[in-house]
C-alpha cells in the first residue's frame, strides 16, 4: 500500500503529472473572477467563499481522469486488480494520492487566494478547515466517477458531467461554513455535515469504484 | 369556447404549448425508433433466412 | 408462477405487445381528457387566477420524474442482483422519459412563477433539486450512450443510478438546508385540510393518472424497441462472423 501510494505521488510529481495545473488553475480563477466582478463595495467579500469552493472544486475536477486511466492504458491496472491487494483498497491509496497532490496543496494555497477575494478576516480559519474537511469527499468521489469512465475513450468530458452533479452536498455545505464563519455566524451545523459526508463517501464509495473498475475490466 | 384566462394567458396557453410539445416530440421519438428498428430487424432476419435457408 | 418469467424477453415481448395497446388507448384517454377538464371546466382559482390550470401538467410530470427515477433505481438492483436483460434495458429506457418530464416541470413551473413570483426561475429547493435531477438524468444517459458494451454499460449504468440515488438524496437535504425557498407544501397529501379544493383535485388526478400511464406505454415501447435493437446486434454480429 505504502509503495502504490508513493509510485502514485511520484508520478504525479513527474513533468506532466498535471501537479502544478490544479493549483494554477485556482490562482487564475482567484485572479480572473475580481477583474469580471468589478472592486466596488463589498461584493468581492460576500462571494469568496463560493468562488474559492468553486474553484477548489473545479481545480480537482481538472486532474481526476489521471486516477485510473494512464494505469488502465499501459496495463498496470489489470495488474493491481489481480494483486492480493483488494481492489478497494487500491482505489482508497489512489484517491489519498489524488487528494494529496490536489487537495492538500489547494486548502494550503487557499488562504493566499482569499486575500485577493477579500474574503473577511474572520472566514479565514474556517476555509482552511472546511476546505480540508471537503476536499476528501471530492477525491474519493471523483475516484469513483473516473472508475466509472476508465473504459471510454476520450472520457473527460463524460466524467465531468457525472461527477458534478455528486459534488453538490459537499459544495453546498462547504461553502456554507465559510460563508457562515465570514459572517461570524455559528457553523457547527454544516461543518459536521461537510465532515459526515467526507467519512461516508470515504467509507463507502471505494466498494462502487472497485465494482465499477471489475466491470470495465472484464 | 375558449376560456377568460385573463392577464395569464400567455403563461398558462406557453405552458400547455410547450408540454405538448415535448410529449409529442417524445412519444414521436419513441415510435419512429421502435418502427425502424422493428423494420431492420425484419429485413436481417429475411436476410439470415434466405441466406441459411 | 411467478413474476421473474417476464424477465424472458420472449415471454415480455408476448405480454406486452397484449397489454401495450391497452395502457396507450387508457394513457390517451386520461390525459386528452384530464387536460380538457382541467383547461377549459375548471375556475380560476381566486388567488392565482387562470395560472392555476398549469398544475394539471406540472405536478404529474414532476411526480413522474421522481418517480420515473425509483422505477430506474429497482430495475437497476434487479439487474444487478438476478441478471435479468429486460431489467437493464427497462432503466435505459425509462431515462429519457424522465428526462422529459423533468424539463416539462421546470419549463411549466417557470412559465407559473413568471407571473406569481416575478421571476422565471428562482433558486428555491425544489427548482435547485430539480435542476439537479436534470443533471442526474443527463449524466445516466450520456454514460448509456458512452460505453460501447450494452453488459458493460447496464452494470455501470446501474451502479451510477445506486450511488446517484444516495446522492440525489443528499443535495435535497443540502439544498433544504441551503435555502428555504417559496414553494408552497404539498398540494397532494393526504392531510384534507392542506389539500387543494375538490374542482380542482379531480380533474388533477385523472391527470395524475394520464402521465402515469404515459410513462408506463413508452417505458414498454421503448423497452420493446431495446430488445429489438439487441437481437438486431446480436444478427449482425453473427453475420459478420459467418
Amino acid at each position: 500500500m505504502g509503495a502504490l501510494l508513493s509510485r502514485d505521488l511520484r508520478l504525479a510529481m513527474r513533468a506532466g503529472g498535471g501537479f502544478g495545473l490544479g493549483l494554477a488553475f485556482f490562482l487564475l480563477l482567484a485572479v480572473l473572477v475580481p477583474l469580471g466582478v468589478g472592486p466596488e463595495g463589498g461584493t468581492l467579500g460576500r462571494i469568496a467563499p463560493g468562488i474559492l469552493w468553486v474553484g477548489a472544486l473545479l481545480a480537482c475536477l481538472l486532474s481526476l481522469d489521471r486516477i485510473f486511466a494512464l494505469d488502465f492504458e499501459d496495463g498496470s491496472l489489470d495488474l493491481l486488480a489481480t494483486s492480493p491487494m483488494p481492489l478497494e483498497a487500491v482505489v482508497a491509496v489512489k484517491a489519498l494520492a489524488h487528494w494529496m497532490v490536489t487537495g492538500v496543496p489547494l486548502t494550503l494555497v487557499a488562504p493566499v487566494l482569499g486575500v485577493l477575494l477579500n474574503l473577511p478576516v474572520e472566514g479565514y480559519g474556517w476555509l482552511v478547515l472546511s476546505l480540508a474537511l471537503g476536499t476528501p469527499a471530492l477525491s474519493v468521489i471523483g475516484a469513483f466517477g473516473a472508475a466509472l469512465v476508465v473504459g471510454v475513450k476520450r472520457g473527460g468530458l463524460l466524467l465531468s458531467l457525472l461527477v458534478l452533479p455528486l459534488y453538490v452536498p459537499t459544495l453546498i455545505f462547504g461553502a456554507e461554513v465559510v460563508k457562515r464563519g465570514a459572517a461570524g455566524l455559528e457553523v457547527a451545523v454544516p461543518l459536521l455535515l461537510l465532515a459526515g459526508i467526507t467519512l461516508a463517501a470515504g467509507a463507502l464509495l471505494p466498494f462502487a469504484a472497485a465494482a465499477a473498475i471489475r466491470i470495465n475490466l472484464r | 369556447m375558449m376560456p377568460d384566462l385573463g392577464k395569464y394567458a400567455f403563461a398558462v396557453l406557453s405552458s400547455y404549448a410547450a408540454s405538448l410539445l415535448l410529449l409529442v416530440a417524445l412519444v414521436g421519438w419513441t415510435m419512429w425508433r421502435g418502427a425502424r428498428v422493428k423494420a431492420q430487424l425484419r429485413e436481417v432476419e429475411a436476410r439470415q433466412e434466405r441466406e441459411n435457408g | 408462477m411467478s413474476i421473474w418469467e417476464y424477465a424472458n424477453p420472449k415471454r415480455f415481448m408476448q405480454t406486452s405487445a397484449w397489454v401495450l395497446p391497452w395502457v396507450a388507448v387508457l394513457a390517451l384517454a386520461c390525459l386528452v381528457a384530464g387536460l380538457i377538464w382541467g383547461f377549459f371546466f375548471t375556475p380560476d382559482d381566486f388567488r392565482q387566477g387562470s395560472t392555476v390550470k398549469i398544475i394539471y401538467l406540472h405536478v404529474p410530470s414532476a411526480m413522474m420524474a421522481i418517480n420515473a427515477w425509483v422505477m430506474m433505481l429497482v430495475t437497476s438492483l434487479i439487474w444487478l442482483v438476478r441478471r435479468h436483460h429486460v431489467s437493464a434495458l427497462a432503466a435505459k429506457a425509462a431515462a429519457p422519459i424522465g428526462l422529459t418530464f423533468t424539463v416539462i416541470a421546470l419549463v411549466t413551473g417557470a412559465f407559473w412563477g413568471q407571473p406569481m413570483w416575478g421571476t422565471w426561475w428562482a433558486w428555491d429547493p425544489r427548482l435547485t433539486s430539480f435542476l439537479i435531477l436534470t443533471l442526474f438524468y443527463l449524466g445516466y444517459i450520456a454514460l448509456w450512450q458512452a460505453v460501447e458494451n450494452p453488459d458493460t454499460a447496464a452494470d455501470l449504468t446501474a451502479v451510477l443510478c445506486l450511488v446517484g440515488s444516495v446522492f440525489a438524496l443528499l443535495s435535497r437535504y443540502a439544498v433544504l438546508f441551503w435555502n428555504q425557498g417559496l414553494h408552497q407544501g404539498a398540494s397532494l397529501s393526504l392531510d384534507k385540510e392542506e389539500n387543494v379544493a375538490d374542482v380542482f383535485w379531480l380533474p388533477l388526478l385523472v391527470c395524475i393518472a394520464g402521465f402515469v400511464l404515459l410513462f408506463v406505454a413508452l417505458v414498454l415501447m421503448r423497452t420493446r424497441t431495446e430488445i429489438r435493437a439487441r437481437r438486431l446486434q446480436a444478427l449482425l454480429a453473427r453475420e459478420r462472423l459467418a
